[in-house]
């Protein structure tokens, strides 16, 4: 699979059934040291926004509440990413147990799995596994219970705020934030949300401490990541690498040798081109030298045969659809990048209209309500500067 | 004492309660932050992003009216970037909305037309969005327009509808570019639980929603020679009106609103404020009857707590949420239409001219009394009782296109015949006013002494408290009331319809001991109804209460029984309260309705 210049890791499907041990290892510590742990990793979110997950945990477990939650997104919806079902159908206990764990840290007695509608399939299955360890929990003496909360199947439930308000049977609408989900979450309690892939991280730090899983990647982005591989590629699927890796390498490794683009992150992710693949690493914010992009895990290659313009307006369609449509800045401003791009490609508006809409995308990052306008930018951003010929002839 | 948080805005430091928003620091400081979806009224939205500001050392910008301000916050409220974003936000509103502003009702009186003259909007570079979509105009009420291709999404109304009536007949359907604010399966909002109080419409800042108006027809009838025109002023147009021609609000106008329906042209100029007087012996006589009937007669046909009738918003929503308690409904018809009916009958035989001349129009603070007056039970005359019902703001539109300089009309009275009122009659236009003035008059038919409150006014049921309670003892009876010796009275009163069902469910549940309850529909009483000018906020409610209990202090007389129009009526016509004549023209009955 692949040519292997990137190191695969092993580490999230690594078969470990034995959750038992990791919990019982785990309740011998204290939940400050559990939580120093977690923060010693460097373990950050792997939904694709890298909030550190110790930090994350730290603040709900100082919320003063009776009543706290912790819910695993489950909504895996962005375009290109597929990895989260892989680790629900494979390990699904690696995540039950970062589920306790937190609860037991945050003081939360209850845990939602918010699974994404399309994956209603894997019910079954989850929850069979779900009472299995129901019962390990018990015999531990740990009272944590964990249910499933099926979505109805908008991409905007995956931002963490909308996703309450869906659990609550409201309208998935994102809240105004702060407050922030640390102190008031799902039904206004503290609640601790983490991407899937991240709790099953977890599993492998309570297994064997941060040092295992902070002796791969780079500083700033410690440990290995899924990457979901889609595209012009020979070898589409689902790979565990380490962080910090440069697109160069993962292009050299992945594509079919006409690689043009990479799309980082899906529609909300960054367009890499070519010329960029050897300064662009993936990875978050921090000491990475030139430019360095996280993602969610959707890695989409593109060859030259593809057409730039079409795969942004493709983008642009999809977030006029998903937008929620509350805020201004993403209800209109998707709509009229969409319409805008479409008239420079027909010649109804000059070339120099891009610059206006480059503007706008400005503005929407700025002032749209929640990541989702605000990120629209990245993409219209990354094609528009880098492929500007291919939008206007 | 709860520590100030330290705050420093377009370069001045202030220091702040904890939990204070942005947009309301910065007012401190009387700096303006521009809002849409943001209203005094209603819980906060943030999602039209106008008021966004820069906060130093984040990208990211914040909007104002849903962020609480963290110590040492650096606020710039109109720096570049904020100016950009602004103008960007403005331009996309304005991109899928139906600018044709010439053509728009609220021409002049809203709120994205005035921040586009703000930031000078003048090149529209984006893509006119508006004409590529289909858009739909719910005209079938008679009461409420629906434009949606005025709607700007800021959910204004749907928080009204939900969050202030909890009548949730708007709620926001579809996602993305296919977000609108709809109904129930996307049913014209005459054929949903909508109650037609109007308050999304005087919450909306745009043109989406408007009231159904009636100017032309009654320009129509005015100028036709043919007819008798006359018309009838509810007690809250008489403090609100002045809002509508420029003055400021609180301002006592009936005397000019008086003179200005006689320039109008009406024929007559009568006072809603006389029925209400009348409606009070009507309800009051009913009131006492039921009582009559539980103590002594032990009869539960007609069962307390008896609630008012005079609001047809309750009324529709009563029928739909509470058809199981109709018998609890006074079967009293509102002023208005007890005006109506009488207009054709009793004026008309009066005056001498044939009802089928007469076209009875009335100006209400209400968008409800439009759909009252179409009710098909509303013909007990013979004829349609209300030809046509104008809000507040159709006739500050009528004064203008007459050309008349409102400020300088002299102050005139109402013509006689219908036109008498008492300061009972007019604190119907404030929430608590309906039980005041009752409380004013049963007291004393029971007792013969005036009711024991200072100068008559019953501060328990004044002020916008959402639910009010009040007990009165009954002592001292004269013999034809010994049943009530010692019953102590409890009256509840209560306005808006989120607060009318909070009462009213502890009806339903039985464990309400009231004898009597008032609701109105709209938040603070019809002073603040669906028909009022444009903006209503909690301050500018304030200040019309404050009118209407001046306006009642001013008068001579003060107790409905008193009014001698209303004897007379009784003596030349009605007969007695509550009688058959009365049951014939005054009351009438409900319907149920669908919950949805």
């Amino acid at each position: 699979m692949g040519k292997n210049i990137l190191k695969r890791i092993d580490l999230i499907f690594k078969e470990e059934d034995d959750f038992k041990k990791v919990l019982e290892k785990a309740l011998q510590s204290t939940n400050t040291e559990l939580i120093n742990e977690m923060i010693a990793s460097g373990l950050k979110g792997r939904g694709g926004a890298g909030f550190p997950t110790g930090l994350k945990w730290k603040l709900t477990s100082e919320a003063q509440s009776e009543t706290k939650f912790v819910i695993c997104n489950a909504d895996e919806g962005e375009p290109g990413t597929f990895k989260d079902r892989e680790i629900l159908t494979r390990v699904p206990y690696k995540v039950l147990t970062g589920m306790a764990l937190c609860g037991r840290i945050i003081g939360a007695k209850e845990g939602f799995i918010y699974l994404r509608h399309e994956y209603k399939y894997l019910v079954k299955e989850l929850n069979k596994e779900i009472d299995r360890f129901h019962a390990v929990l018990d015999e531990l003496g740990l009272d944590f219970r964990v249910k499933i909360f099926l979505g109805y199947g908008a991409y905007i439930c995956g931002e963490e705020s909308a996703l309450f308000e869906s659990m609550e049977g409201k309208r998935g609408e994102p809240r105004n934030k702060p407050p922030y989900p640390s102190d008031f979450g799902y039904l206004g309690k503290p609640t601790v949300i983490n991407n899937v892939e991240t709790l099953a991280h977890t599993f492998t730090i309570f297994q064997h401490g941060s040092s295992k899983f902070n002796e791969l990647g780079v500083k700033d982005s410690y440990g290995s990541k899924l990457f979901s591989v889609s595209g012009d590629t020979p070898t589409p699927g689902i790979y565990e690498l380490e962080l910090g890796m440069t697109v160069e390498d993962f292009a050299n490794d992945f594509g079919d040798g006409d690689t043009k683009a990479v799309q980082v992150g899906g529609a909300s992710g960054f367009c890499v081109p070519r010329k960029k693949f050897r300064e662009t690493h993936i990875g978050y914010q921090g000491k990475l030298v030139g430019i360095s992009l996280p993602t969610g895990g959707s890695m989409m290659l593109f060859n030259s045969s593809r057409s730039m313009f079409n795969l942004l307006t493709n983008y642009l369609e999809f977030f006029t659809e998903e937008s929620c449509g509350q805020c201004t800045p993403c209800r209109v401003g998707t709509q009229q990048l969409l319409e805008g791009s479409r008239a420079v490609k027909r010649g109804e508006k000059p070339a120099a209209y891009l610059d206006k809409l480059l503007a706008l995308t400005e503005t929407m990052k700025a002032t749209a309500k929640c990541g989702l306008g605000q990120s629209v930018a990245n993409s219209f951003q990354s094609i528009v500067e880098n492929f500007r010929e291919e939008m206007i002839y | 004492m709860t520590k100030k948080i330290n705050i420093t805005i377009n370069g001045t430091e202030l220091a702040v309660d904890h939990g204070t928003t942005i947009l309301d620091a910065a007012k401190q400081l009387g700096i303006k932050i521009p809002v849409l979806c943001y209203h005094k009224d209603l819980c906060i939205a943030g999602n039209c992003r106008v008021c966004v500001v820069e906060v130093a050392g984040v990208s990211k910008l914040f909007a104002a009216c849903a962020t609480p301000v963290w110590e040492g916050m650096d606020i710039l409220t109109n720096s570049l970037m904020v100016r950009n974003s602004r103008k960007h936000i403005i331009e996309l509103l304005l991109s899928e909305h139906n600018a044709d502003c010439t053509k728009c009702y609220k021409n002049g009186n809203c709120e994205l037309q005035e921040l586009a003259a703000e930031y000078k909007i003048t090149n529209q570079d984006f893509i006119d969005l508006i004409h590529s979509h289909s858009y739909t105009i719910d005209s079938f009420s008679p009461s409420i327009i629906k434009d949606d291709s005025r709607c700007i999404r800021c959910q204004r109304c749907v928080r009204t509808c939900d969050e202030l009536q909890s009548v949730g007949a708007l709620t926001v359907a579809h996602k993305g570019d296919h977000m609108k604010i709809s109904t129930f399966f996307n049913k014209p909002i005459s054929e949903v639980v909508c109650t037609n109080c109007g308050q999304c419409v005087i919450h909306c800042p745009t043109g989406a929603l408007i009231e159904r108006n009636y100017i032309e027809e009654v320009w129509a009838a005015i100028g036709n020679p043919d007819k008798h025109v006359v018309v009838q002023t509810a007690p809250a147009v008489r403090i609100g009106l002045g809002e509508a021609l420029k003055l400021k609000p609180g301002e006592r106008v009936t005397g000019k609103m008086v003179a200005a329906l006689r320039r109008l042209g009406f024929n007559s100029v009568l006072d809603t404020d006389f029925t209400a007087d009348l409606t009070i012996l009507e309800e009051g006589t009913e009131l006492l009857h039921r009582l009559k009937s539980i103590i002594v007669e032990n009869d539960n046909k007609h069962p307390l707590p008896m609630t008012t009738s005079c609001s047809p918003g309750w009324v529709k929503f009563f029928e739909h949420i509470y058809p199981d308690l109709m018998p609890h409904m006074s079967t009293c018809k509102s002023p208005q239409q007890m005006f109506g009916a009488l207009a054709k009958t009793f004026y008309a035989r009066k005056i001498g001219v044939d009802p089928e001349k007469i076209v009875s129009v009335s100006i209400m603070p209400c968008t409800a009394k439009k759909y009252e007056a179409n009710r098909p039970e509303m013909r007990d005359s013979g004829f349609k009782d209300v030809d046509y019902v104008l809000t507040t703001r159709e006739l500050a539109i009528m004064i203008q296109q007459a050309g008349i300089e409102f400020n300088d009309l002299p102050e005139e009275r109402y013509d006689s015949i219908m036109g008498t009122s008492t300061g009972a009659g007019v604190i119907f236009g404030a929430t608590g006013g309906v039980m005041e003035a009752a409380l004013r008059t049963v007291y004393e038919i029971v007792t013969g002494r005036e009711v024991p409150f200072e100068n008559l006014n019953i501060q328990p049921v004044r002020g916008f408290d959402g639910v009010k309670e009040a007990t009165i003892k009954i002592e001292g009876t004269t013999p034809e009331y010994k049943f009530l010796e010692g019953v102590e009275v409890k009256c509840c009163v209560a306005h808006g319809l989120a607060n009318a069902r909070h009462v009213m469910d502890t009806v339903k549940s039985g464990k309400a001991d009231y004898h009597f309850i008032e609701i109105m529909a709209c938040p603070g009483g019809c002073l603040g109804g669906g028909g009022q000018p444009i903006p209503t906020t909690p301050e500018i409610r304030q200040k019309r209460i404050e009118a209407i209990y001046a306006e009642d202090s001013s008068m001579t007389l003060r107790k409905s029984h008193e009014n001698p129009e209303v004897i007379h009526l009784y003596k030349e016509f009605l007969g007695e309260p509550y009688g058959n004549l009365s049951h014939k023209l005054l009351h009438t009955e409900y319907s149920e309705r669908q919950r949805y």
